[in-house]
Order: C-alpha cells, then sequence, then structure tokens
C-alpha cells in the first residue's frame, strides 16, 4: 500500500509539491535558527574560556575574590608544583599557567624618546615551551596578519589595530611600562614579532600577547602565576564535570584556608559567565523552542489545509464504497510521507545554509566599535548532532497532527448526503 | 543684643588668633623640614602581605622643585634613577635603557610598591601655600605634647582635600598625619619618629607611611644619613645625568 500511495504522491503534483516545499522551508529554517544560536551563543562561550576563563581556572582564593582587578600581588606562587599536582588529579585536563596584566605599550622614536603610546591588556602564556597546546587554543597562527609568532625571548605581538595606533610594525622595540608583583613600576623591552587580528573588538583594542617566561621577568614573578587554566581533552566545556572537579580540588585545600590557598573555579563559577552559560542553556532551550512551536503552527495548519483541500476527493472515495478508516489512515500515511520527505529537503537545506554559516561567518565588527563586551565580530554557526534530528519534529509530527485534525471530518459525514454534495 | 554682640566678636577673635597660630606653626615646620638643598641616603622598607623588601636609594635635592634619586639595592633595582624638575617626572631604567616620563594617571601608581605614590612625591608646594589650617585641639603622642592641626585645600590640584597633623609643640616637626579624600574617606596615615637635630634643625629620620586602601603593614622609610645645604653640580638636574 506504502508504493501504491507514493506513486499517488508522486503523480499528483498537487498532493505533494507545494506541501513537501511548505515543510521543507519551515525544517530549514528551524535547523538553520538552532544552529545559528547554539554557534552565536557557544562562540561567546568558548571566545571568553580560551582567553580569560578556561574550562577551569585556579587561582589564590584572595585573586578569587577580585578578579576583575587582575591583583598579580595576590598571584599563585611555586606554580611548577601545583601544576604536577592538577595533572595527576585531572589527567582529563590540560593545564597551563598564565599571567594577565594591564599596563602601557611604549614606542620610542630613534632618540630612544616616547613617540607613541597606549593603554594594554597582556598576556603572559606558554608560548615558546614545545608541546604547549597554547599557540592552538588561541588560534594564533591564523590570527596573524603581519610579521611571525614569537619564537624567541624578548619577543611578542600585538593586536594589528593597536599596532597601526601606536605606528609599530614588526621588528620594532616596544617599552611595556606596567606593575610588578610587588607593586613596583616595571619597564620591559619586546621586540615586536607580529601583529594579529583576533576577531574581538575588545581584545583588537590593544592587546600584547608574550612568552609567560619574558612576562614572568619584566613582573618580577619568578614561578608565580595569576591563574592556571584547564582545558578539558576532548575540547568541550561540560558544566556538571567541571563544577565537581572544582569541589573536588576546593576540598583538597579544606584544611589550609586562608588569602593565598589555591582555589578552582569552572567557567560556570567566573563572574557574569556562570549567568551567561545559565543564560545560553535557557536560551537556547526558548529560543528553538518558541521556534519548533511557531514552525508547528504552520506545518499543522499546511496539514489542515491539505485535508481540507481534499474534502471533494474524501467524499468521492466515501461514495465509492471506500471504508472511512481506510480513507483516514492514507491520509495520515500520506502525510506521514510528505512530512519525511520535507523534513529530509528542509534539514539538508538547513544544514548546508547552517555550514555555510560555520565555514565563513557573519561579520558583525561594524556594530561591535567601541564594545568591552567579549563577544565574537564573525557569527558562525555551529551543527551539531541535535541539528541533524530536530528539524523532524515540527517537519512530521506537526504535518500528521494536522492531517489528523482535519481527517476527523472524514468521520462526520454521511453517505447519504454524499451524492447531494458532489452535485453542488 | 550687647551681650550676643560681644560673644560673636570674642568667638571671631578668637578663631582669628587660633587661624593665625595655625599658619604660625606652619611656618615653623616649614623651616625646620626645607632647606636650600640637602643630601640623604635612605632605605625603606616595604611592609607586603607576604614579604617585606628594603629598597636603598641616594636623593639630591634643591629646594622643593629639584631631586634626583639614585636606586642603590637590591640588584632589581639598582641603577634605576628618577628625576623631579618642577612638575615633570622621568624615570630611567636600566633594563631597558629608556627614560620615560611619568604623567597623566601613572603618578598614582606606588612608588617601588610602597605606600607612596609618584603624586606624592611630585606635590612640592608648600603646605601653607594650598590648605588653610585650623588648631582644631591637642593631644600627648609618645610622651610628646601635640598641637591638632586640620588643614583644609584652598587649591582645588590637590591629592588630598583634607589633612590631620598632630605637631610637636616644643620642636616643631609633625609626628603623625591623616590624609583624607573630599568624601571624608581616610587614604593615608603617616607617623614620623626619631626626631633628631640636624645643622640646628628638629628633622623626623623615620616615617612609616600606610595606604589604608592597600594591604600590607605600609612603608618604613628610614633616613640614614642627611646633609643639608651642599653644593650640588647642577649637571645632576639634566635628563643626560640619568644615563650615566
Amino acid at each position: 500500500m506504502i508504493k501504491f500511495l507514493l506513486k499517488g504522491l508522486i503523480r499528483d503534483k498537487s498532493r505533494s509539491r507545494m506541501p513537501v516545499i511548505v515543510v521543507s522551508i519551515g525544517v530549514m529554517l528551524t535547523v538553520l535558527m538552532h544552529a545559528y544560536i547554539s554557534g552565536f551563543m557557544g562562540d561567546t562561550i568558548e571566545v571568553n574560556a580560551r582567553f580569560f576563563t578556561g574550562h577551569l581556572k585556579v587561582m589564590t582564593q584572595a585573586y578569587a575574590t577580585d578578579m576583575d582587578q587582575i591583583p598579580n600581588d595576590l598571584a599563585l606562587v611555586e606554580v611548577d608544583t601545583l601544576r604536577e599536582k592538577l595533572s595527576d588529579m585531572f589527567p582529563d585536563l590540560d593545564w597551563s599557567p598564565r599571567i594577565h596584566f594591564g599596563g602601557l605599550i611604549d614606542a620610542p622614536d630613534e632618540n630612544g624618546e616616547t613617540r607613541s603610546q597606549g593603554p594594554a591588556i597582556g598576556l603572559g602564556v606558554d608560548l615558546l615551551s614545545t608541546g604547549s597546546s597554547e599557540l592552538n587554543r588561541l588560534n594564533l597562527q591564523k590570527a596573524l596578519v603581519r610579521g611571525k609568532l614569537p619564537q624567541a625571548s624578548h619577543e611578542a605581538i600585538l593586536s594589528d589595530n593597536f599596532s597601526l595606533k601606536l605606528d609599530v610594525n614588526p621588528g620594532d622595540i616596544v617599552t611595556l611600562i606596567g606593575s610588578t608583583m610587588d607593586g613596583s613600576m616595571t619597564f620591559y623591552n619586546f621586540i615586536v614579532s607580529g601583529t594579529v587580528s583576533l576577531g574581538h573588538e575588545a581584545l583588537d583594542r590593544g592587546m600584547i600577547i608574550a612568552d609567560i617566561g619574558d612576562v614572568r621577568i619584566a613582573l618580577n614573578m619568578e614561578n608565580a602565576a595569576g591563574e592556571i587554566v584547564g582545558f578539558f581533552k576532548g575540547g568541550f566545556y561540560d558544566d556538571d564535570i567541571a563544577l565537581e572537579d572544582a569541589e573536588m580540588f576546593s576540598s583538597s585545600f579544606g584544611d589550609r584556608p586562608g588569602d593565598f590557598t589555591p582555589v578552582m573555579k569552572s567557567l560556570s563559577q567566573q563572574g557574569e559567565m556562570g549567568t551567561y552559560v545559565k543564560m545560553v542553556d535557557v536560551w537556547s532551550a526558548y529560543i528553538s523552542l518558541i521556534f519548533i512551536f511557531a514552525m508547528s503552527l504552520v506545518l499543522w495548519n499546511a496539514g489542515l489545509l491539505g485535508g481540507l483541500r481534499r474534502y471533494g476527493e474524501v467524499g468521492i472515495r466515501l461514495a465509492m464504497g471506500e471504508e472511512k478508516g481506510h480513507v483516514y489512515r492514507t491520509m495520515i500515511y500520506e502525510s506521514v510521507m510528505i512530512g519525511i520527505a520535507g523534513s529530509v529537503l528542509g534539514t539538508a537545506f538547513g544544514l548546508f545554509f547552517a555550514w555555510l554559516i560555520q565555514k565563513y561567518g557573519i561579520d558583525i565588527s561594524g556594530m561591535m566599535q567601541g564594545s568591552s563586551v567579549m563577544m565574537p565580530s564573525v557569527i558562525k554557526a555551529k551543527i551539531s548532532r541535535v541539528d541533524f534530528y530536530l528539524g523532524f519534529i515540527p517537519g512530521v509530527i506537526s504535518t500528521v497532527i494536522g492531517t489528523m485534525l482535519s481527517g476527523i471530518g472524514i468521520y462526520k459525514r454521511q453517505t447519504a448526503r454524499l451524492f447531494k454534495e458532489l452535485e453542488a | 543684643m550687647r551681650k550676643t554682640i560681644i560673644l560673636v566678636s570674642t568667638i571671631l577673635l578668637f578663631s582669628n588668633f587660633a587661624n593665625q597660630d595655625a599658619e604660625e606653626i606652619l611656618n615653623r615646620i616649614e623651616k625646620n623640614m626645607s632647606s636650600d638643598n640637602r643630601i640623604f641616603e635612605s632605605s625603606m622598607t616595604i611592609h607586603g602581605v607576604r614579604s617585606s623588601r628594603t629598597i636603598t636609594s641616594r636623593t639630591y635635592a634643591v629646594g622643593d622643585k629639584k631631586s634626583f634619586t639614585e636606586y642603590l639595592s637590591p640588584v632589581r633595582e639598582q641603577g634605576t634613577k628618577m628625576l623631579k624638575l618642577e612638575n615633570q617626572l622621568w624615570i630611567y631604567s636600566p633594563g631597558t635603557d629608556r627614560t620615560i616620563q611619568i604623567s597623566g594617571h601613572m603618578l598614582r601608581q606606588s612608588v617601588m610598591g610602597s605606600d607612596l605614590s609618584y603624586e606624592d612625591m611630585m606635590d612640592d608646594r608648600k603646605v601653607s601655600e594650598i590648605y588653610s589650617a585650623t588648631v582644631i585641639g591637642d593631644e600627648v603622642i609618645e610622651g610628646r605634647n601635640t598641637w591638632i592641626l586640620e588643614l583644609i585645600a584652598k587649591v582645588p590640584d590637590v591629592a588630598y582635600y583634607k589633612r590631620k597633623m598632630w605637631v610637636d609643640t616644643e620642636r616643631y616637626v609633625p609626628l603623625r598625619e591623616e590624609l583624607y579624600a573630599k568624601s571624608g574617606q581616610l587614604l593615608k596615615r603617616t607617623t614620623l619618629s626619631d626626631v633628631k637635630q640636624i645643622d640646628g634643625r628638629w628633622f623626623p629620620t623615620k616615617i612609616v607611611y600606610k595606604d589604608v586602601l592597600k594591604q600590607g603593614d605600609g612603608t618604613e622609610f628610614n633616613m640614614t644619613s642627611v646633609k643639608f645645604n651642599q653644593k650640588l653640580p647642577e649637571y645632576i638636574f639634566t635628563k643626560a645625568a640619568l644615563k650615566q
């Protein structure tokens, strides 16, 4: 019977073409929208994780309290020992010490006098050790605009916008004017090895990235680090596991409370990121649900209209002696087929457009000028496993429900009045 | 009515006397504390949250307008030099071989991590020129009788709107000072001690600064050698001297 129904649908275009088009458009929009929201929300979290929060972060208790002020005077000391302990306790995470710092970058003229100067956000990461994953994590190779990445000590990269503002080129020397761990003013020369565009307005405005070894010398932080960040080796942040790990680590120091006791915080426990992670989950679910609901209504309506449009056909079939139940069931089977065909087509198109946005992204940097929020300036979609089946919910279920509702009318029709209706 | 006029006149008269006394006290303090020029060696011990460290330096100063400081130890700070000319300040860092002018918000940074800011060092105007003083009481500190002076800024560009100063009534040397913001918030506290008579003037050789908004136990500043009215070569107070 399925073969018979399929033939009917293929041959009678009025029963298949338009319904399939409507269903596939609805499914395509659902899939595309979900991938876009996941990409946008996830990207914002990942950007913050890669540059600032990590999936987990270890700091001193006092540093964690005033984390926004980057209080390097409260930094972790004896970092090598602590890092070994972390690697033993949490082998599923990759741990890296980092130093965030602020300061001024001063570019000298030929006489050594200040030619240009600007405030900078600094990041000291392990760039020079063999096997360090920080280069890939921060995506610096792809972000390179001019010159090369640091390959020796005393080399640093500047954000390209910042270098243009300071009129500094690769090979030039700049001086960092900052503050040591003791609070003294410090001066340190860096050779600009290259410039990068990180794709984030807040970072591109004034960023300097150097090897943590140089930053330690500059800020008098030998074997110290503001924080040790951990990233799940699988690459994906899992809030439940992160919270468990943070609890386990912090409780291992429970007998030594104090300002300089190391504490571990998950991404969701750091500042506004916790609210953001919760918001992302809730918003993604709400937006997807609202969209699925809206599309369901549209497709349900399409199914309903399809059923009503075939009022005459149903009458003839009943008049010819076909059972009401059989007519009803075949209409449902047909709607299942339409739903599946439309969902497959719609999912394919939706995934294709989502892939385009995932690969090329949508540039919103124009809207981000002057923004201090860490948001990606190129929004990219993210195709996840859910996107492969999500569209079938409105695509199949709603179409079938629409047909089922409109089909109820079949049972209300009386054979005696059918010819009268048909004559009319 | 007559009684009221007499009472008001008496209060005004006395408050005028009190102000005059306060101004006179400030003048006497300035006579003790300022000189045509001086050379002093000092050690500054900064008691941080985790540890303490000591920095030694030698300073040459002419009046309040010119000063040149060379840091002698520890190794990290050795060779760092600071030149102040009027309201300009330069720092020479031997590690970078750069001379950088400190201005704007950088002046609020701590000097070598101490409880003193560059701004504190830069304000070279006489206290009596920028503050109106009033004697508001007296107190005994460490066995010494003191007047308590309240100083309110009379010019807008001061780092501290209000100051309270405890002045030794006999030696005319401040023994304690509290520095306040306009909001009334206490910002810094200074304790001066080890008052010695040097070249006929009383001079405190130990000063403890405490930035109350900063963690740690303050900064102890000890003058190990003070010489007044010496012959200082003029070239010291040039930018070229910083790199020598």
